[in-house]
């Protein structure tokens, strides 16, 4: 039972459903697993052993009674930004230190309505800012490829949960690549779906027009699984779609059978093989596209004029949102509550904000409360807001002449613990490639790529809106046929 | 004083909606009850809340905007009015700022003397807004009651149209009785439901740009409104007078002192960060739905009057009178439907029950102790001459004091009216007898004593004969 950690998500799933294997046992096991791993990696905030275990027996009583469903059974992890009643919110920040839920986010409720018992909440960024998961009022999360080294950010948590084995199927949140980058640090896949696809309802807000829940997990058909389980519209949530969920995992199964890719039409974009980009990294994603094109593929070089714009525009927004979103936790009715006696009110919120918050959060909330002050918000938010437009211009022009947009999730590897340094732009830099997704608003998957290199290299494809299953079946279809891009961290 | 002033006084009335839920959240809109047990993950602003807009407060909203004569906006959008303080547990105000719900709107107002003259007053804007909670501010501490946080509001900003403190008292409770009558609004002034600020300024007569403005914030009573702006016009015209110059400045009216008092400058004043609210997208509003609104109107006072004056043939006053209130043209419509008299009811009510209730600390006519159904009956005994009106009054009394009927107080003290005409002649012939001296002087031609003696009768008779009766009785007797 100790190596269940190794066992894909088709084969748990196989032995949950033939009663091989109970999700007690599973729980049990992946627990044990995560608490040993959690010593060297630091991927967990905290445990939810107690529920766990109700939540595990309840999935067997369903399982005995002959329900079968894709997660049925199948233990997750949580980004700790993402509300679990009952269990500690901290959002890796110490303002929500000993926060603990009293709701459950939509999400949350839709997989323990698919009978998902909940193992452990994901050490992450504080506030889920952060590009190397360094900026954690709970300590750094290290690569389980290479413990000296970052596991991305800022869902790093989750990725080294799922790459360390703690859990098959785990999920994160993507402001900016959140998501993707971590998953391409760590070799396993991430998606962050169409703005809209999930609900944010019960998560800890960094920035609302861009932030989207999505699966990390260790392959292409877990994350279609996961996908399918936490998509949807939701009441509480203005800004979830109306669209129809598709049948996520069948669609990526077939696509993974399909027997070529003739009549697909990827897009590379010259402008991604610029100076920053890591040769090494280059190198695998051309492979990719060979392997894609000899798949019948064909490969079309186009354009995206303002994505260059990305960082500038990406982090006014994501900072101006921010700032106001983050109002809330002045430890007037709940988060941190400084201990200094103080003689007035704007003495007690800057005492308990000062306290409370981290270096790059605090950072981000000046950076946003200037870009939305009077007399800048014109020449900041509201020009960033009209570029953001133009982006989005740019995406709908090449998805006119192509299905998806392939490149590097990443300029390169995962970077050493400290190696950034106290340069926020070095660190901004590493989200480079996924920024523009989110300002668009369109889905992007990214998937390990079967390199020789010693660490993982993370392969990006973008796709229009609501197309999540071409960049699943895609991601299902190079993973069929590259088993080694599958690899655990350890093996 | 050697030069002549101009006040010139704008509005923003904030009205809380009548909603059966929040603005952004399915928690009960409701007043009065345990502190902090109206609250929710939205309107107490934990991580991870997320505002959806409530059908209902849009519809409202709207609803306010075509019986104020505004343009409905078919898109508009909400914006996040950022700001610190313990009242307001997201640390921003979900309201709207440059695309509010409604434009450009107005109403006719009475003025001049007795109300001789209407006056337009233009309405720049109604926008939808969320309330913040209620802070209590003790000795030592204070403590925060989140129960309102959340209520849906609309915010109506008047044009600089009025002149003075009349002026805008008439806006205010034309405004306000629009609002009461179209059920968008309870208008409870000291629950806070109907609250306004006064944006006030002064100018010598005949200067075209305006002076410097004060803003008056949260004055709940239209009292308070008038005094206020006296003070306040009165203050800025000494400041000018004196050689100083009037600051920008918001400032607070302390009923106690009856005085305006500076609560924050100009340089003082928040930057609120708008910007659009990305929780909530654009409120957008078809043709269809803005038409299905205004059918759906419930009737407002004016067109109430003309239907009261009309159907009811009622004086101009007495349907002005009734239409004043909400509650009292319901309970008079009430009567009607029970078979009252028009005319005389609407007389009794505006009268006597009013008065009655008025001893009674002015309690509200839908509270009556004496409803619809008894006040109707007591007209009906009035009508069908079985007691005269003066015993009616006194039986109103005592129906107020004891909750009983009118037939049962009049059968219980034998109020019914004498008609009989033998009974009569018995109480004018002891009149008679007893008066010898009284009745020489009207046979002389001293007719002005032929009430008192009709008053002999009636007292006699213990206000029971029937007066006019007594009357042709007693003619008869000593006409020579």
């Amino acid at each position: 039972m100790s190596e269940l950690f190794k066992k894909s998500f088709l084969e748990i799933r196989k032995d949950l459903d033939e009663g091989a294997l109970t999700s007690e046992s599973l729980s049990e096991s992946l627990l044990g697993r995560a608490q040993d791993e959690n010593k060297k990696n630091n991927a967990l905030i905290s445990f939810c052993e107690d529920s766990l275990m109700k939540e595990a027996q309840l999935a067997d009583e369903r399982l005995k009674s002959g329900e079968r469903s894709a997660l049925l059974g199948v233990p997750i992890v949580l980004k700790d930004i993402i509300s679990c009643k009952g269990h500690r919110l901290t959002a890796a920040s110490k303002m929500l230190e000993n926060f603990v839920a009293p709701y459950d986010a939509t999400v949350t409720t839709k997989l323990k309505q698919a009978g998902v018992p909940i193992l452990a909440k994901a050490n992450c960024d504080e506030f889920a800012m952060g590009s190397s998961n360094e900026n954690s009022f709970f300590g750094a999360v290290k690569n389980p490829w290479d413990l000296e080294r970052v596991p991305g950010g800022s869902s790093g948590g989750s990725a080294a949960a799922v790459a360390s084995g703690m859990s098959p199927i785990s999920l994160g949140t993507d402001t900016g690549g959140s998501i993707r980058q971590p998953a391409a640090l760590t070799g396993i896949t991430g998606l962050k779906p169409t703005y809209g696809r999930v609900s944010r309802y019960g998560v800890v807000a960094f920035a609302s027009s861009l932030d989207q829940v999505g699966p990390m997990c260790s392959d292409a058909f877990s994350s279609a699984a996961v996908l399918e389980c936490i998509s949807g519209h939701d009441l509480h949530d203005a800004t979830s779609s109306q669209a129809k969920v598709p049948s996520f995992l069948r669609s990526t199964i077939a696509w993974s059978e399909r027997k070529d890719l003739k009549g697909l039409r990827i897009g590379l974009p010259k402008q991604f093989f610029v100076e920053g980009l890591d040769p090494v990294v280059a190198q695998e994603i051309n492979k990719v596209a060979d392997f894609y094109k000899s798949e019948g593929a064909e490969i079309v070089d186009i354009e995206l004029p303002h994505v260059k714009h990305s960082m500038a525009t990406y982090y006014i927004i994501c900072s101006s949102e921010a700032s106001s979103n983050l109002a809330r936790y002045d430890g007037v009715h709940y988060g941190h509550r400084s201990e200094r006696k103080t003689s007035n009110l704007d003495e007690l919120y800057s005492r308990n904000r000062a306290e409370g918050f981290g270096d790059e959060v605090t950072l981000r909330i000046l950076l946003g409360t200037f870009s939305l002050s009077s007399g800048y918000y014109d020449a900041y938010y509201h020009k960033a807001s009209q570029v953001r437009e133009l982006m989005r211009q740019d995406y709908k022009n090449a998805f006119s002449k192509v299905d998806c947009i392939l490149g590097p999730t990443s300029p390169s590897t995962a970077f050493k613990l400290g190696e950034k340094g106290k340069d926020p732009v070095q660190m901004y830099l590493s989200d480079i490639y996924t920024l523009a997704t989110n300002l668009a608003g369109i889905p992007a998957i990214s998937f390990n790529s079967d390199s020789d290199s010693k660490l993982p290299i993370g392969v990006h494809l973008q796709g229009s809106w609501w197309g999540e299953e071409k960049l699943l079946g895609l991601a299902a279809y190079y993973q069929k046929r590259h088993p080694n891009s599958l690899r655990k961290a350890d093996s | 004083m050697t030069r002549q002033y101009e006040t010139v006084i704008g509005l923003e009335i904030h009205a809380q909606l009548m909603t059966e839920t929040k603005a952004f959240c399915q928690v009960a809109n409701e007043f009065g009850l345990g502190e902090n047990t109206r609250v929710g993950p939205v309107s107490g602003g934990l991580p991870g809340a997320l505002p959806v807009l409530n059908d209902q407060a849009v519809r409202l909203a709207v609803r306010a905007g075509l019986a104020l004569n505004c343009a409905i906006n078919k898109e508009s959008i909400f914006s996040r009015k950022n700001y610190f303080y313990p009242d307001l547990p997201k640390g921003y105000q979900i309201s709207q700022f440059d695309k509010p719900v409604c434009g450009e709107g107005w109403i006719d107002i009475l003025v001049g003397e007795k109300g001789a003259e209407t006056k337009k007053i233009g309405i720049e804007r109604i926008h939808m807004e969320e309330d913040a909670g209620k802070s209590v501010h003790l000795a030592n501490y204070t403590l925060v009651n989140l129960n309102r946080s959340g209520v849906p509001l609309v915010e109506i900003v008047s044009h600089p149209d009025m002149r003075s403190a009349a002026e805008a008292v008439a806006y205010l409770k034309k405004i306000h009785s629009i609002l009461v009558f179209a059920e968008i609004c309870d208008g409870n002034l000291e629950e806070g439901n109907f609250r306004c600020d006064v944006n006030i300024s002064i100018r010598p007569v005949g200067q075209k740009e305006l002076g410097t403005r004060t803003e008056l914030k949260n004055i709940n009573s239209f009292r308070f409104v008038e005094k206020s702006i006296e003070y306040e016009t009165a203050r800025q015209i000494a400041v000018v007078e004196g050689g100083g110059i009037v600051i920008q400045e918001t400032r607070g009216w302390d009923s106690a002192a009856g005085k305006t008092l500076s609560q924050r400058k100009k340089e003082e004043a928040h930057d609120y960060r708008y910007f659009p609210e990305p929780d909530l997208p654009p409120l957008v509003l078809s043709d269809e739905y803005i038409e299905e609104v205004r059918e759906n109107m419930p009737e407002l006072p004016e067109a109430k009057k003309e239907r009261f004056k009309k159907k009811y043939t009622l004086s101009d006053y007495d349907a002005e009178q009734l239409t004043s209130d909400v509650a009292l043209s319901a309970y008079y419509e009430d009567c009607i439907r029970r078979g009252a008299p028009a005319k005389k009811t609407a007389n009794w009510l505006l009268s006597e029950v009013l008065k009655e209730l008025k001893k009674l600390d002015d309690v509200s006519v839908s509270d009556s102790p004496v409803g619809p159904k008894a006040l109707t009956e007591l007209v009906q005994l009035i009508e069908e001459d079985k007691i005269s009106g003066k015993i009616a009054k006194t039986v109103l009394e005592e129906m107020f004091a004891t909750g009983k009927s009118a037939d049962t107080i009049v059968e219980e003290k034998g109020l019914v009216q004498v008609l009989d005409t033998s009974a009569i002649d018995a109480w004018v012939d002891q009149v008679i007898g007893e008066n010898p001296k009284i009745i020489e002087d009207y046979q002389s031609g001293k007719t002005k004593v032929f009430g008192f003696l009709v008053g002999q009768v009636m007292k006699l008779s213990q206000g029971k004969a029937n007066p006019s009766m007594a009357s042709k009785a007693l003619k008869k007797k000593i006409d020579v």
